[in-house]
């Protein structure tokens, strides 16, 4: 297995490539519109963007531009930072200080130092406060990445995400309080208000819906919750950012029509411990590519 | 005794805790939302507030009681305010660019001037746009289908304005209802789907 480093440098070639090939698919693709526009619309050209845009992703997994930023959230993970000048090394993500391997794909989960469930960026978030002296408030000023900057907590979930890859969901449900946990989660899921009626069932609550050509998977399923769980923490082809699973909670609340939920919330844990309990048992393939 | 006393207690009390505990996840939902959320842009907190319909078909599922929600439906359409000049058919051109316009009411949105009616997001309608979803039912040929009465007309500015007045669960969003579209744009719309020349009935 190559170093990180290593395979950074291959992930930066290969992005490139990919790019490229993208770009002639897009040309090639170009002529063929109009015929797609006759009489009438039929579901076949969706699903032709659909597959294309799959195989582009499948090209793009291979050397993913995730990975730029698991090097660099391992380098914040092992460097002496903040106000304590300490490094994250004896941040506890449930399987033991310092234990990454497998963290990942068994979280949100409890925490009894903190008495609360929480979903691995809010226990990173909590570890930078506690361990090295960071200011909540300074860390939830400006938590998504934006063209100017990628906030350190981002670069960390997906370096800690990284040491999961191929491994099975398993999100423990034996405290009374991640289990609590879920069935309040399923409760948000379904909470319909605001302006527009929605709740994320809206959405989400079905098999086989599209929002315009964009599947929308069934996060009320089993077989399907997997796909909120596959591909974050996720580098986003639109913008270019990296998003966590923070980020897409926070705008799909936008989408929603709600106000905005707070940054590592019990919302959002509640919600990821739902999604991520009905995901269990499937294998994450690791930080990847998203549309 | 006082010990069997003690273990019947017990028992009903498990039985009332059992039966309330969806009721308490719901409640502690709320509790924990209204806590969490922040006011942002024109996204206020009274957002988060279950009028009567949301209320219902939250805590049925979306299965209310027919009696119940044929009274909310009653109540919702009763409170659709139809054009004062009768007339429900505005211009397909304009309905075409609100259908295609998914803007509006999110904290990202400036809240003054026209929102869009996001139709395509979930429904197919116009046979030049391929990329639309499928949370709707396809209304390509709507009018074709169900001719261009006064009844439908109404109808369909009605549907728009307050789709919970005719299927209280719905998932379609109140457009007149929640201020999102004006008079206005609803006609527009309402050509879109209705007026022979629009290209919905080609």
């Amino acid at each position: 297995m190559p170093s990180i480093k290593l395979r950074v440098v291959l992930a930066l070639s290969g992005f490139a490539l990919a790019c490229a090939a993208h770009a002639q698919q897009k040309d090639a693709a170009a002529p063929r519109k109009p015929a797609a526009q006759t009489k009438k619309a039929a579901s076949a050209p969706k699903e032709a963007i659909t597959a294309e845009f799959e195989k582009f992703r499948e090209m793009m997994e291979e050397a993913s531009p995730a990975e730029l930023f698991e090097a660099k959230g391992e380098d914040l993970w092992k460097a002496k930072r903040g106000p304590k000048n300490t490094a994250l090394d004896q941040c506890d993500l449930g399987l033991g200080p310092g234990v990454l391997k497998g963290a990942y794909v068994q979280m949100p989960r409890y925490f009894a130092d903190a008495d609360q469930v929480m979903d691995v960026e809010r226990r990173i978030v909590h570890c930078m406060v506690t361990l090295q002296g960071f200011k909540a408030e300074d860390l939830a000023r400006q938590p998504f990445s934006d063209e100017s900057r990628t906030p350190d907590p981002v670069s960390l979930v997906t370096y800690v995400a990284g040491q999961s890859r191929g491994m099975k969901v398993a999100i423990p449900q034996k405290h009374p309080k991640e289990r609590e946990a879920y069935e309040v989660g399923r409760e948000i899921f379904n909470f319909r208000a605001g302006p527009w009626d929605f709740s994320c069932a809206s959405c989400h609550g079905e098999n086989g819906k599209r929002i315009r050509t964009q599947e929308l998977p069934n996060l009320s399923s089993k077989e399907q919750a997997i796909r909120a769980f596959q591909g974050w923490p996720g580098y986003r082809m639109t913008g270019g950012l990296m998003h966590t699973l923070q980020w897409r909670m926070n705008d799909c609340f936008r989408q929603q029509r709600f106000p905005e939920p707070g940054y590592t919330s019990e919302t959002i844990a509640d919600l990821l411990t739902y999604m991520g309990v009905n995901a269990n048992g499937h294998v994450y393939k690791g930080p990847g590519i998203k549309r | 005794m006082k010990k069997f006393q003690a273990s019947i207690l017990g028992a009903a009390a498990l039985a009332i805790a059992l039966t309330a505990q969806a009721g308490d996840d719901r409640a502690k939902a709320v509790t924990v939302m209204k806590r969490d959320f922040h006011a942002k842009g024109i996204a206020g907190m009274d957002r988060l507030n279950e009028d009567g319909p949301q209320a219902l078909c939250n805590r049925s599922h979306d299965q209310p009681p027919k009696p119940i929600a044929e009274r909310l439906e009653r109540d919702q359409l009763e409170a659709i305010k139809y054009p004062a000049d009768g007339r429900f058919l505005g211009d397909w051109k304009s309905g075409e660019r609100i259908a295609q316009n998914g803007r509006g009411m999110t904290w990202s949105d400036p809240g003054a001037g026209a929102n869009g009616g996001s139709c395509y997001n979930c429904h197919q309608i116009g046979p030049n746009e391929t990329s639309f979803g499928s949370i709707g039912n396809s209304l390509h040929q709507f009018g074709k289908t169900r001719g261009n009465s006064p009844q439908i007309q109404k109808y369909v500015y009605g549907k728009i304005y307050n789709a919970k007045a005719f299927t209280l669960c719905s998932n379609m969003p109140r457009f007149g209802h929640s201020g999102t579209l004006s008079e206005q744009q609803i006609k527009d719309l309402v050509a879109l789907l209705l007026d022979p020349s629009s290209p919905v009935n080609k």
